[in-house]
């Protein structure tokens, strides 16, 4: 009787699937580093949930951040989530690197199947996980009120988005704790990842955490294009908008489009593993060169998604931080526009090597170069920006310079693969992950960590350290070079990705400086954290409740910092792009409106949280077989969206009173604030108030 | 005293290292060994070269720029509402625009000319070889020979060698850095693969997309031998009664690491061909 039950309810899941049992059956460091990793998860849990009932924060938490609508806690969300994970991908690389260089004819201390699974998370963990939220929590955060808007066109979607892709990591984490994750690297590929030869739950962790993300994802790009699309303030014409609300359409388009056939494909490989299907299996006319297809029809596009909006940071922060005007707007709008339509047509340069014939490699080839030409354009933009201006060498243009060099580095190698005949040496080695980390790392992290910098005290309402800032900055650049530039040598030589040992003794010291440079690369990680700690606690010394420390262009620094709820008590009307500078520059940009209006905002809901944990259960249930779990948790979603439609009074009103003394407090701060002059803008006596010159 | 020790050091390593440096690449493609990683070099040096100058003016430029234009210089110009010219963006347009013009010609032949389905010209006939993928091995089959062999390829100097290529297990790919680029061996499909070695010698081959386990362990000594060693290593190998027999087919699909390369004295009529269905039929 009892053998009925228990795989009823447990599915295929056993004891010694957790990996403390593993580790106390079989005590080796790979088995022990897995079950530390599994308690970091578990007791870091346990902290969080102690803390927060010690505290007594549970109520505040659910009311003022689980549950909210707001797109600039939802973008605030986002990122403390990117943070966590970048955390976590970033330690498994250290590891991956430490194994490399003590695996030089020897075994090292990570299993052949632990380091797999450990490049299978670092790559879609750093992707899904940290990358895109990331992204998608600046664009939240900034977009609105960039297009003088007071949310986005769907408030609710926004949070469904957040909790699933919170639900994701989330089975990221479990994977940790219960059972293993897949050894098929981010990229999934069958045959390799089919029952026939992957039976275990690891692609099935892979297949449920991407699906969630990429609906997440989908759901993500319709919001913001179509927020983009109708929620701009009267006068700001498409051509006016700022650079990174044009980039941030481009990559919503790429969203809309490029995230259903990855959300196909892993629907096709999880037919095949649970109905019997063959879309991509060996046997019965399965073919992985539709798998191929499918995923890089996706992930090419993907590249873009994560590198655009990094483009439309540098554009903010080049000109903010060289006083200037963007040097050619159109030109950076027309390229971008180039970039996003050509991210389309170039998939198969991921696998030249699968033996098409040389007229479609050669099409493809040439595709992809000719991406070079807009992204070149880009780089000179903003070089041309700072030409004739103040340039002001700040945390956020450090990182930018950073990776205007970098970044060619990479358009360097990048041309050498678009080449079939080069690619076919150098596919599938380290050249290749020197290659998209050098593009990356400079095109997407550096992006972000300087919209947080530059973009941290309107969210917070105080600047981060600058010391600080500076020496993870620099962690950052050595780290990456020192980490990186190795891996095109040993990839030059033909050593393969993805490999637990080296074979050659002769690679030793290049894997060594590889393996500094990941040391290094922690460290900036550490200093991250640093950093912020320093802040938080300086941050009455730092405090710019005014709104704009660092003379800024865009309409989100015409509000307080942080900005009231509402963002614009009266929704602003722009006769330029530059709205606010111009604005600063021809009238008193602080005076009070003639009278306020009450302000109907939508109220917070319950749906989110929901729709995330019962699709984070659903998936779960579907990786073990707990197939009651899977009924209940998808019942539990269809229940929640009908529920939802019967919802009444899903808005809040709040009262022209409220807004008039919240907008007087601040308008009497600003009154009190000293204008600051670019010379003093990191000092404490910027109080966010910006001395207008010129 | 520390000081200078510390420097001493800094001086010593870097040289050290890029002395070791070339040593690593001489695994690769820059010390080739055959026909076509030899013109895959020279594509290489070419592109390389070109990209230098593309590269140049942005290294060049962005610390320039931002240097001479900071705040604290009074000297530089500041035009806060200049934002446009007309030379300016024909100078970031038409030129990368020509160089990618120009690149792509390059690019078009060169698919065409290094083509791996592409037969090397020769006046002698190519040699055929069939390879077969396995988890963590790979099968060569000498058709004409009417030998095999796992984990050991061995090659004629100086004739083009025309290998298809297929998978009795996942999807891997075969690299012979030193002679060729890579190309997927996918079960129930053939690729090719044309190489050809112009000095005798033991080259590295290995399987560079990964497959569980014993990946990183999955490497084969390539051998080029002058023709006439070939020729006695061949009717060594036949010599050595050591068939590829019912058993050793079935071990095939077995995951292993062999210890050794294996030799085969004959193999079945249409091994490979027998694989290629196999794969495609349900699975056992």
């Amino acid at each position: 009787m009892t053998q009925g039950v228990w795989p009823a309810v447990l599915g295929r899941f056993v004891w010694n699937e957790l990996p403390f049992v593993r580790a106390w059956e079989h005590p080796t460091a790979s088995k022990i580093i897995g079950a530390g990793a599994g308690s970091i998860v578990v007791i870091g849990a346990i902290v969080l949930i102690v803390l927060i009932t010690w505290l007594g924060k549970w109520r505040y938490l659910w009311a003022e951040w689980l549950t909210s609508l707001d797109h600039k806690k939802i973008g605030i969300m986002y990122i403390a989530l990117a943070f966590v994970m970048l955390s976590r991908a970033l330690i498994e690389a250290v590891l991956m690197r430490m194994q490399q260089a003590a695996a030089i004819q020897s075994p090292g201390f990570l299993s052949p199947d632990h380091f797999a699974q450990l490049f299978s998370t670092h790559g879609s963990i750093m992707i899904f996980f940290m990358a895109m939220p990331f992204l998608v929590g600046l664009i939240n955060y900034v977009m609105p009120l960039q297009i003088g808007s007071r949310d986005v066109a769907f408030p609710l979607l926004n949070s469904i988005s957040l909790w699933l892709t919170g639900g994701a990591a989330g089975l990221m984490m479990a994977s940790l704790v219960f059972g293993e994750f897949s050894t098929g690297g981010w990229s999934g590929y069958p045959p390799y990842t089919e029952l026939a030869f992957n039976p275990g739950v690891g692609p099935d962790y892979w297949i449920w955490a991407v699906t969630l993300g990429s609906i997440g994802s989908t759901l993500t790009g319709i919001n913001f294009a179509v927020t983009i699309y109708k929620m701009r303030c009267p006068g700001m014409r498409l051509m006016r908008m700022p650079l990174f609300v044009w980039t941030a359409l481009c990559t919503s388009i790429l969203m809309i489009f490029a995230m259903p056939p990855l959300t196909v494909a892993t629907a096709l490989l999880a037919l095949d593993r649970y109905l019997g299907f063959h879309f991509f299996t060996n046997d019965l006319g399965g073919n992985i060169m539709n798998y191929a297809n499918l995923f890089w029809l996706f992930g090419h596009p993907e590249v873009y998604i994560l590198i655009l909006p990094a483009f439309g940071v540098y554009s903010e922060v080049v000109s903010t931080f060289s006083s200037k005007e963007l040097y050619g707007h159109t030109s950076l709008v027309i390229a971008t526009a180039v970039i996003a339509l050509l991210s389309f047509t170039v998939w198969v340069h991921h696998f030249f090597t699968m033996g098409q014939n040389a007229d479609i490699n050669a099409v493809f080839g040439i595709a992809t170069m000719t991406i070079g030409v807009p992204t070149g354009v880009k780089i000179y933009d903003w070089i041309w920006t700072m030409f004739r201006g103040e340039v002001r060498f700040t945390v956020p243009m450090l990182y930018s310079l950073a990776f205007m060099m970098t970044f060619v580095l990479g358009g360097f190698t990048g041309i050498l693969l678009a080449f079939p005949p080069l690619d076919y040496l150098v596919h599938n080695t380290l050249f290749l992950v020197a290659h998209f980390h050098n593009m990356l790392i400079p095109g997407l992290l550096y992006g972000m960590l300087a919209g947080y910098h530059y973009w941290f005290p309107k969210a917070f309402g105080f600047r981060l350290n600058e010391k600080w800032g500076r020496v993870c900055f620099g962690c950052w650049v050595v780290g990456f070079y020192l980490a990186f530039m190795p891996l095109y040598v040993l990839g030059a030589a033909g050593v393969a990705r993805r490999t637990q040992g080296m074979f050659d003794p002769i690679f030793r010291p290049w894997l060594y400086i590889a393996g500094v440079g990941a040391l290094i690369l922690f460290a900036a990680l550490a200093t991250l954290v640093l950093q912020l700690w320093v802040s938080v606690r300086e941050r009455h010394a730092n405090a710019v409740f005014a709104g704009d420390p660092w003379d800024g262009r865009g309409l989100e620094w015409s509000t307080s910092a942080p900005p009231p709820e509402y963002n614009f008590a009266v929704i602003p009307s722009v006769h330029s792009r530059d709205a606010f500078y111009d604005g600063k520059r021809q009238k008193d940009v602080y005076a009070p409106p003639a009278s306020y209006e009450d302000i109907e905002l939508p109220g917070n809901s319950i749906t989110g949280p929901v729709i995330g944990l019962a699709g984070a259960a659903t998936a779960f249930g579907l990786v073990w077989h707990m197939w009651w779990l899977a009924v209940i948790g998808l019942l539990v979603i269809i229940v929640a969206v009908i529920a939802r439609g019967f919802a009444r009074n899903v808005h809040r009103i709040i009262p022209a009173s409220e807004i008039e003394r919240t907008e007087l407090c601040w308008l009497s701060a600003v009154a009190h604030a000293t204008p600051i002059p670019r010379e003093r803008e990191m000092a404490p006596t910027n109080q966010g108030l910006a001395e207008v010159s010129g | 005293m520390m000081a200078s020790r510390v420097l001493r050091i800094f001086c010593v390593i870097p040289p050290l290292v890029l002395l070791s440096g070339c040593d690593a690449l001489k695994r690769g493609v820059m010390n080739h060994a055959g026909p076509i990683a030899a013109s895959q070099w020279h594509l290489y040096v070419i592109v390389g070269i070109v990209l230098v100058f593309v590269a140049g003016p942005v290294l060049l430029l962005t610390p320039l720029i931002a240097w001479h234009y900071r705040l604290s210089n009074k000297h530089s110009a500041f035009r806060p509402n200049w934002d446009f010219s007309w030379t300016l963006e024909g100078f970031i347009w038409i030129p990368p625009t020509g160089i990618v013009i120009g690149l792509g010609v390059l690019l078009w032949n060169y698919t065409h000319a290094l083509d791996p389905y592409r037969p090397i010209a020769s006046s002698q006939p190519a040699l055929e070889v069939q390879a077969v993928a396995f988890d963590w091995k790979w099968l060569f089959i000498y058709p004409d020979q009417g030998i095999a062999t796992i984990n050991r390829l061995s090659l004629p100097v100086g004739r083009p060698i025309q290998i298809s290529l297929t998978s009795g297990t996942v999807m891997q790919a075969l690299l012979i850095p030193r002679l060729a680029g890579q190309i997927y061996a996918m079960a129930g499909m053939t690729t090719q693969l044309n190489l050809a070695a112009s000095e005798p010698g033991t080259y590295r081959g290995e399987n560079t997309q990964f497959n569980g386990d014993g990946f990183q362990n999955e490497k084969f000594p390539v051998t080029a031998l002058a023709p006439a060693d070939f020729d006695q290593w061949v009717a060594s190998v036949r010599a050595s009664l050591h068939p590829l027999d019912r058993n050793a087919y079935t071990g095939l699909f077995r995951k292993s690491l062999p210890p050794n390369p294996v030799e085969f004295s004959s193999v079945p009529q249409h091994l490979f061909q027998t694989i290629l269905t196999r794969s495609t039929e349900p699975a056992r």
